[in-house]
């Protein structure tokens, strides 16, 4: 065998290797997006592989009369509260630990990180008593509170690196001609900030978006889509749900996310500090 | 009123921190409250109640079981998939794009998801029988083929989470300098030397810090296993699910979080001493 052919071969061995690594990530969602618009009897047919025909009853009666369409109303209320409220304390800590020294700075930094590793949906069990003396229980307002005290350790350190990024010396500046620190922070530091900050709420947004325990527990009526969607499909419950209407809830859960890593895609690779060639 | 400047880091942090340490200090008093008293008195009746319980220890044995099984080989996946990655060819950012799809997908759809893969009408089954591989589909779902259900869930995991160690370990490696790896070429390491000796080395620190992310939340691991088996295969947070909500058992509910968060502070605590070893080995 001579050099050209042994070098063929290995390329030919990696773009083999990419491919079958691309396809077992791609082929579940394309199958899984299929078998949701799928006519139950190509579903049934064994031999069938790939369904020919197709319906969107299945996808249409979860959403309307399983109350998907009301949970997606409540996740995005719950995500969108879960921003604001977690932004809020968020963004004055993570300034703070990037923009200032002071003393046990790396102390309070680490306690974050620590804080960020406890199972703080778990914690959604006793919480329960709580929220119900409160009446925050079955409310959107308690969830999004559950999912703030989840997100707010990402928060605080995501947006201290991205105010770290801003360079000091603009800041400096403004203050010289006259701003307020307050002032240039809005004028100045915060522009600069703001995509960052933008693909941050993003994966907030996902966060909230994606997280089932806490919204389970804490609400009844007021389900989020993934709490609607375990209650009604979970293997010990609903396990009577019929396949068809799996895939349908499937469908319906993954495709915002799908958009999301479609649109924001250059930012969420960027946040986790890969460059792309 | 001039605030001195001194203090302005600490007012600014203070809002966060305080709300942190309320939602993890109030449930966790509660929890405990909840767990050894009875009638205002201390009592270990609950724990009793908790521990004699057959799903209690099964719960425990399936939460450290799966993680055992998953972290390990996603961090394996992972690492291979980053070397291969990092490479420079066709169609790599298009490829890297692919492999973050699962970060944003929750795990109630990515167990749905493996349902449709594996279910006894899904695509695998009947891609096999098409071919002719099988005669008769592969059960993978029921009490009965609960060792196929633990795989189901072994396979959406490593399905789901493996992006986020995939990403992780990948930005560790592009943070290694080329001139190590130059160096060592200078002198004729081989692709494996460079590898064993140097890029595994450097990549200690963000394959300890992606191991121990996906640890701990093994250990709350609930909407995949929820979806794929419910309580066929019991899971900590499964079983304080189910007995918060269906048997309204609020104190053994608590125990089940109590013991989650006593894991994850043991093994976090084990990783920060990690850590800290690997420091010190970097200064000296």
């Amino acid at each position: 065998m001579n050099d050209e052919t042994k070098y063929m071969l290995k390329q030919l061995a990696f773009y083999t290797f990419i491919f079958v690594v691309v396809a077992w990530i791609v082929v579940p969602l394309i199958v899984a997006t299929l078998y949701a618009f799928a006519a139950p009897k190509d579903y049934y047919d064994p031999n069938k592989v790939i369904p020919l025909h197709f319906t969107a009853k299945y996808v249409k009666t979860i959403l309307i009369h399983l109350g998907a369409w009301e949970a997606i109303k409540n996740s995005v209320v719950v995500a969108l509260l879960t921003i604001a409220i977690s932004f809020t304390l968020g963004i004055p800590a993570g300034y703070a630990i990037a923009k200032f020294i002071f003393p046990a700075k790396d102390t309070i930094k680490l306690s974050i990180v620590a804080l960020r590793m406890f199972p703080i949906p778990v914690m959604a069990i006793p919480l329960v008593i709580l929220y119900i003396r409160l009446n925050l229980i079955d409310t959107r307002l308690g969830v999004a509170l559950a999912h703030t005290a989840m997100a707010l350790p990402f928060v605080v350190l995501i947006t201290s690196s991205i105010f770290a990024g801003v360079a000091t010396e603009l800041e400096e500046a403004g203050m010289v001609f006259g701003l307020t620190r307050l002032g240039s922070f809005l004028k100045i530091t915060l522009p600069l900030a703001l995509p960052g900050l933008a693909a941050a709420a993003m994966f907030t947004f996902v966060m909230s978006w994606n997280e089932v325990f806490v919204a389970s527990v804490l609400t009844l009526s007021h389900r989020t889509l993934p709490a609607q969607i375990l209650s009604i499909m979970a293997g010990s419950s609903g396990g009577a749900a019929p396949d068809y209407y799996k895939f349908a809830a499937a469908f319906i859960m993954t495709l915002p996310a799908m958009l999301f890593v479609f649109f924001a895609r250059k930012y969420l690779i960027t946040m986790w500090g890969i460059s792309l060639k | 009123m001039k605030i001195k400047s001194e203090f302005l880091p600490y007012l600014l942090i203070l809002p966060a921190f305080a709300y942190l340490m309320f939602f993890v200090g109030y449930p966790l008093a509660q929890a405990l409250y909840l767990a050894f008293t009875q009638n205002g008195a201390f009592s270990l009746a609950t724990v009793r109640r908790a521990i004699s319980d057959y799903y209690f220890w099964t719960a425990l044995k399936y939460t450290l079981g799966l993680a055992a099984i998953i972290v390990p080989t996603q961090v394996i996946l992972a690492l291979v998939l980053a070397l291969v990655m990092n490479k420079s060819f066709k169609g790599r950012d298009l490829s890297i794009y692919a492999l973050v799809i699962p970060l944003t997908i929750s795990d109630v759809a990515a167990g749905l998801i493996w349902y449709s893969m594996l279910s006894p009408y899904g695509f695998l089954n009947k891609l096999l029988m098409n071919i002719g591989i099988l005669d008769n589909p592969i059960y993978f779902f029921g009490y009965q083929f609960r060792h196929m259900e633990f795989l189901a869930i072994v396979l959406a995991e490593l399905w789901r989470a493996t992006a986020i160690v995939f990403v992780i370990i990948l930005a560790g490696l592009q943070m290694i300098s080329n001139e190590y790896l130059e160096a060592a070429e200078v002198f004729g390491a081989t692709y494996w030397i460079k590898l064993r000796r140097i890029v595994i080395p450097l990549l200690k620190p963000s394959i300890q810090s992606a191991l121990i992310i996906r640890t701990l939340f093994a250990m709350q691991v609930f909407g995949i296993v929820w979806i794929l088996a419910g309580r066929d295969i019991p899971i900590l947070a499964g079983e304080g699910f189910y007995q918060l909500t269906e048997i309204k058992d609020y104190g053994v509910a608590s125990i089940y979080a109590l013991v989650i968060a006593g894991l994850s502070i043991l093994l976090g605590a084990l990783y920060i001493k990690f850590m800290k070893a690997e420091y010190l080995e970097v200064k000296r």
